[in-house]
């Protein structure tokens, strides 16, 4: 499916110019065991609806940023810079 | 009057195993647990059988992959279809038509090499072609150093080829249904019961199912079914595409992938193409095709087949993959819940893996051991950071 993405920096651009580059997940600590770096590097919810994503706009202004997008219905999604990422609604 | 292939049942309210998923991978887990004698099955379909990948994949199969444990699966599986139309007493329409994999750059060529040798030392019949001979077998390929990716050799695998893909399901849900197994059609599972660490059984729109055992094969919606159950997967769910043309006279009498190009197709009987490429670059549960797909597939193309420059596209759909970082499934038990089976992660090669994948699931769900040629596809090696890199698993790199 075909979409709109927001660019924090560029606005409303074809998702083309973009590439996924994996869900937001937060990095275990060095001193985290086994475990939880197998789970951070492997694991995900995947789910069907919102999360958080890291996107770049690689055929904009290449920037990173967060969107938190309903993987059912893409034309519902929030984009905001890392920093600001606790202005999005759930995670 | 003709004679229904399956009937339509009521939901017991206990059953040894419970499938969810009436895909070709579940019914084929089904058809094989009958004929090990297991036949208090049912399996439970949301919408109706084949909806999902099973009838939407452009129906390739072949065994030329690059690992040990990858070219043993899928050999096991490509046997398992050859007798399948004869087994099944439905007409499969298998034909073993060979498969090239073109190179169009050094590295691809070496891979490619690199995947011939690994068949031939575990006897897969695959091998290199130069451009003057792939050119001997497919007349209207464009071979001059012309198009942005010259072809520069091609892996040759003579035993691939394709299959009706509706068919193989109808074949297995007939089958299974004739060894005792029900298909329920519109069954939604809700919610996954478990019990001091031991399957229950299901809650569905139609009432509450209790099993011993639980299988989920569900491919591009595991991690939702699997949720249920608090089990998270290391899948991500990007859906694929794929068109299919109007019928021309027969012109093309192999099927043509090529990595580089992101592209495959092949010609049915009926003399369509059927067309496909990679994954779409993000997530999604939808299944709308996209123009961006047609542009990028119809340019592609052209740089091997210039001959198709007027042809008509008369539909294009996708299906949904569900990737796993090392191109490898899992078929597993979950040792956090007793009796919890997963069979899933088939990202963009599932179809051809439907025998292998039902025959192994039914060893395992049968006998409680996990069979040898599916050890390595374990849930537990994302835990333990012990992948099975199969590169060379989707036709198109990924």
């Amino acid at each position: 499916m075909s979409f709109m993405l927001t660019c924090p920096n560029c606005g409303k651009r074809q998702v083309g110019e973009f590439t996924f580059r994996g869900y937001f997940k937060s990095r275990p600590q060095q001193s985290d065991d086994f475990a939880s770096w197998t789970s951070y590097v492997y694991f995900n919810k995947n789910k069907i609806g919102k999360q958080w994503e890291w996107w770049n706009h690689a055929s904009g202004c290449q920037r990173w940023f967060i969107v938190d997008r309903d993987s059912a219905k893409s034309t519902d999604h929030q984009s905001v810079w890392f920093e600001n990422r606790k202005t999005l609604e759930h995670e | 009057m003709t004679k229904k292939m399956w009937k339509q049942h009521d939901l017991k309210k206990h059953y040894d195993i419970v499938i969810i998923g009436g895909g070709a991978h579940g019914l084929a887990t089904a058809y094989y647990l009958s004929k090990m004698g297991v036949r208090d099955v049912a399996v439970l379909e949301a919408k109706y059988i084949g909806y999902g990948g099973s009838g939407r994949n452009t129906a390739i199969l072949r065994s030329n992959y690059r690992t040990e444990e990858g070219i043993r699966f899928y050999d096991q599986s490509i046997q398992l279809y050859e007798n399948l139309s004869q087994e099944l007493d439905f007409n499969l329409m298998f034909s073993q038509q060979g498969h090239f994999t073109l190179g169009h750059t050094e590295a691809s060529v070496s891979g490619l090499t690199t995947r011939a040798e690994n068949n031939k030392a575990l006897g897969v019949d695959s091998y290199m072609l130069d451009p003057i001979e792939i050119k001997k077998m497919l007349p209207e390929i464009d071979i001059s150093d012309h198009p942005r990716y010259p072809v520069l050799a091609a892996l040759y695998h003579p035993p691939g080829g394709i299959i009706r893909h509706d068919a193989v399901v109808w074949g297995y849900a007939r089958g299974a249904e004739q060894g005792g197994v029900e298909i329920h059609n519109l069954t939604t599972v809700g919610e996954i019961r478990t019990e001091k660490n031991k399957i229950k059984g299901v809650q569905t729109n139609r009432g509450f199912v209790s099993c011993n055992k639980l299988i989920s094969v569900v491919a591009g919606w595991s991690s939702d079914v699997c949720a249920m159950a608090g089990i998270e997967l290391p899948f991500v769910t990007h859906p694929l595409q794929a068109l299919v043309t109007e019928s021309y006279k027969p012109w093309l009498h192999h099927v043509v992938v090529s990595s580089n190009l992101h592209i495959y197709l092949s010609q049915t009987d009926r003399g369509e193409l059927v067309c496909g490429g990679g994954i779409d670059g993000y997530p999604h549960y939808g299944m709308r095709s996209t123009l961006a797909f047609l542009e990028t597939y119809a340019a592609h193309v052209l740089e091997l087949f210039p001959v198709l420059h007027n042809v008509k596209v008369q539909r294009q759909w996708a299906g949904l993959c569900d990737m796993t970082p090392d191109y490898s499934p899992i078929i597993s038990p979950i040792d956090e819940i007793e009796g919890f089976y997963v069979n899933g992660g088939w990202g963009t090669y599932g179809f051809k893996a439907s025998p292998a994948s039902g025959y192994n699931s039914a060893q395992m769900l049968a006998q409680g051991k996990v069979p040898a040629n599916i050890a390595p596809f374990s849930y537990n090696r994302f835990r333990e950071n012990r992948l099975v890199g199969e590169k060379a698993a989707a036709s198109v790199s990924n």
